[in-house]
């Protein structure tokens, strides 16, 4: 992220850094103990939650309040497919994924011609009928007792992922693979076009664009990818239960967004982790970590409202700019990693 | 302009600084403990905030009660009680319990109170072989069709008190058609299922079943549902749910009408507490443990609980309680020696305990407890409600006086079952 004079930017510099993060992600199992591995994996399958919210929420400027149901209908679909109909992994994963798009896609057409906090409240009444089926629907879905014994996966080869090591690696390269597609997608036409919904939807029927289509696509993509998400922490849990599907989680998938940084997609992930670790490790340390984590919340509100990402970026660019440069940065068109 | 920017900048650092001075301290415990004798590491999983906080935080204290009593020790060693909180999310338990086991190596666990926090440990306990003491959490099957060794259930099952509770009221109160309503999960199921299974052997009708979701804010529509033509209303709404049920109750005149009885957690002291007395006055209710048990362990214990306390002991508390005992006699009948697993465990499942404050216990071969069952009738003095006893039940286990076997045969209790074959 250091800027050069021509304004190319540090595309090379986040790529290397992003590299360097990888690395030390692989090479983490050799050194650390098992809860840290658990609490990591944890945090991929949420991260891949967060980044899927983020390209609506960060990308395409809507907020949703729902975005939990993709996430626990591709859960629960692997859970009823892994242990009442023994599926393998593939068909397994496949058809909850699909499972994620259809709903996705039902329930944006019903939610797409809202805009705002209306469109806040509908996906939250959304987000609710998944939770109360998952809840009622007890035959289906073991009701509050959840879904439990759902078998890790076998991911041809033979590959066996029950050990947390081998699962973890497996869900490094499922999230790394996600994140690159959607920054791709982010930074594609399609996704530059999200950015000026984003601005202003308005102008962007006025040019010619179909902002109707372009937000379903967003709409239905971000649940895709929930749903990625989804299938990833049922078989790493191997336990599926309502509150996976409830208002907490899909508020706590937006905290995540905005507490990392909407509209970074690195962002989410970081916000991902900071909540899981956060959640875990002030618990431990005492009875009163719900106040902590409050408190952290409202700080990073009022301090850093851009999110963490943007704080840093703030932060770094005021490090390099030189002592000249303190008027406000030009805001460029240019599309950042 | 420069100032405000400063001042920021400090606070933003400070969050910083603090943010990674917390993830920092995590690593410090272990490192306080290197001293002569190996500290006993129990882990346990508690529910003290959430929807269940306030039985959550009962449970919590009992335990910490009788760790008090003992100076911390057992068989020379020091115990560490290592607390983590599952929220009552079930999710959250299972992240709790990989802490417990991994992170921290305890040697046992306690199991959190819900029946679905308790079904979602359950596959983690037995993959890991950690002996887990169930003393609250009361799903039926953990020690029916879902029974494993290392499950210890030194509270109930939810039915256990139930069974023989169906027989008294047919026989003792001849009560003949009942209506119940009760918290829409397992637990409710199986504390419904057992009641009406013996009721109906002894003649009795169900006449309808109501169910209303776990939280629900308000029970007026539940409560205008109940057919007005039965001799009485039989419920178990859960937690928060009890004081608003009861009131309902009240409120529409039922009370007055009807005949209020149902399962012991609807009485529970955790929720008298916060209940108004002449909501609560005259219910009888079926559970192994009242605060008002005249026996002298049990009054021994409830002076200590309201000493340290201030409140009257809830089963909660007296589970925990003597759930620490049941540990504490395993300790010492093998000198400490927790690191042998199976050898714990085989002392786990052989601890009897006479004396415990809600009578004497032990295990039946299918490592639930096998324990008195008290019907206890709500009292009214001085402002304050207690659970009088009126009758108590001995040597009951979760199977009552079925054969084991043929219990098992049949499917866990559950919406539908036993079916209701009277309903209109």
């Amino acid at each position: 992220m250091w800027r050069r004079a021509n304004g190319s930017s540090g595309r090379w510099g986040s790529r290397a850094m992003g590299a360097a993060v990888l690395v030390a992600l692989a090479a983490l199992p050799l050194v650390s103990p098992t809860y840290y591995l658990h609490l990591l994996t944890l945090t991929f399958c949420y991260g891949i939650l967060a980044m899927s919210l983020d390209v609506l929420v960060g990308y395409t400027g809507l907020s949703s309040l729902g975005h939990a149901a993709y996430f626990g209908v591709a859960g629960y679909m692997v859970g009823v497919l892994a242990t009442r109909y023994a599926l393998g992994f593939w068909p397994a994963f496949s058809l909850a994924l699909l499972a994620a798009i259809i709903v996705a896609g039902v329930f944006g057409l019903l939610a797409i011609r809202a805009t705002g906090p209306y469109f806040l409240i509908i996906t939250l009444a959304l987000g609710q009928i998944i939770w109360g089926l998952a809840y009622r629907w007890v035959s289906m879905t073991g009701g509050d007792n959840g879904l439990r014994g759902i078998p890790r996966p076998v991911v041809g080869f033979g590959l066996h992922l029950a050990q947390i090591q081998s699962f973890y690696y497996f869900a490094l390269i499922v999230t790394a693979l996600a994140a690159g597609v959607m920054a791709v997608l982010a930074v594609s036409p399609f996704g530059l076009t999200l950015r000026g919904i984003r601005e202003s939807g308005s102008r962007m029927r006025a040019l010619g664009y179909n902002v109707w289509l372009h937000k379903y696509l967003a709409f239905v993509i971000a649940g895709a990818f929930s749903g990625l998400g989804g299938v990833l922490y049922a078989y790493y849990n191997q336990f599926v239960s309502p509150a996976d599907v409830s208002l907490v989680a899909s508020a706590n998938a937006l905290l995540m967004v905005v507490l990392g940084g909407s509209g970074t997609l690195w962002g989410a992930l970081i916000g991902a982790a900071l909540l899981v670790f956060l959640q875990n490790l002030i618990s431990g340390l005492t009875q009163r970590w719900l106040t902590i984590l409050g408190a952290i919340l409202v700080l990073s509100v009022m301090y850093a409202p851009q999110g963490i990402v943007g704080a840093a970026r703030v932060l770094v660019a005021r490090g390099t700019a030189g002592p000249a440069s303190r008027a406000a940065p030009v805001p460029t068109a240019e599309p950042h990693a | 302009m420069a100032q405000a920017v400063t001042r920021r900048a400090v606070v933003k650092r400070g969050v910083f600084l603090a943010g990674a001075a917390v993830c920092g301290l995590g690593r410090l415990r272990p490192i306080a403990y290197a001293q002569e004798k190996a500290p006993i590491r129990i882990g346990f999983i508690a529910d003290i905030t959430g929807t269940v906080a306030q039985s959550g935080r009962d449970m919590l204290d009992g335990f910490q009660l009788y760790l008090a009593e003992k100076g911390s020790t057992m068989a020379g060693r020091p115990v560490d009680l290592i607390i983590e909180d599952a929220a009552g999310v079930p999710a959250n338990a299972l992240t709790k319990a990989r802490k417990l086991v991994e992170q921290d190596q305890v040697h046992i666990l306690t199991a959190p109170l819900l029946a679905s926090e308790g079904y979602a440990v359950r596959d983690y306990i037995v993959d890991r072989n950690t002996p887990t003491l169930f003393a609250v959490c009361s799903a039926d099957d953990l020690t029916q069709r879902k029974r494993a060794p290392v499950i210890i259930r030194t509270g109930w099952s939810s039915s256990e008190p139930s069974h023989p509770f169906g027989e008294w009221v047919a026989g003792t109160l001849k009560y003949k058609r009942i209506a119940t309503i009760g918290s829409d999960y397992a637990f409710g199921y199986e504390v419904v299922g057992g009641f009406q299974r013996t009721f109906e052997q002894r003649g009795g009708q169900v006449v309808q079943k109501i169910w209303a979701p776990l939280g629900t804010p308000d029970y007026s529509p539940y409560v205008t549902q109940i057919r007005r033509d039965v001799d009485a209303v039989f419920a178990i709404p859960v937690g928060a749910d009890a004081i608003r049920f009861t009131k309902t109750y009240r409120q529409y005149g039922l009370k007055d009408k009807i005949p209020l009885i149902g399962g012991g957690v609807l009485m529970d002291e955790s929720l008298l507490r916060g209940m108004d007395p002449s909501d609560a006055d005259g219910t009888i209710t079926a559970l192994m443990w009242s605060a008002a048990l005249p026996t002298p362990q049990a009054q021994k214990f409830v002076a200590a609980f309201r000493a340290r306390y201030a409140k009257d002991p809830s089963y909660y508390a007296e589970t925990n309680y003597s759930g620490a005992q049941w540990i504490h006699a395993a300790v010492e009948h093998i000198d400490g020696k927790v690191e042998d697993q199976q050898g714990f465990l085989r002392a786990l499942r052989a601890v009897q305990l006479p004396n415990a404050p809600r009578g004497p216990m032990r295990l039946d071969d299918y490592q639930n407890v096998v324990q008195n069952v008290y019907v206890r009738k709500v009292d009214v003095r001085d402002g304050h409600a207690q659970n009088t006893v009126i009758y108590t039940f001995h040597n009951v286990s979760q199977f009552w006086t079925f054969p084991p076997a043929a219990f098992l045969a049949q499917p866990v209790y559950g919406r539908d079952f036993p079916p209701c074959r009277y309903c209109a």
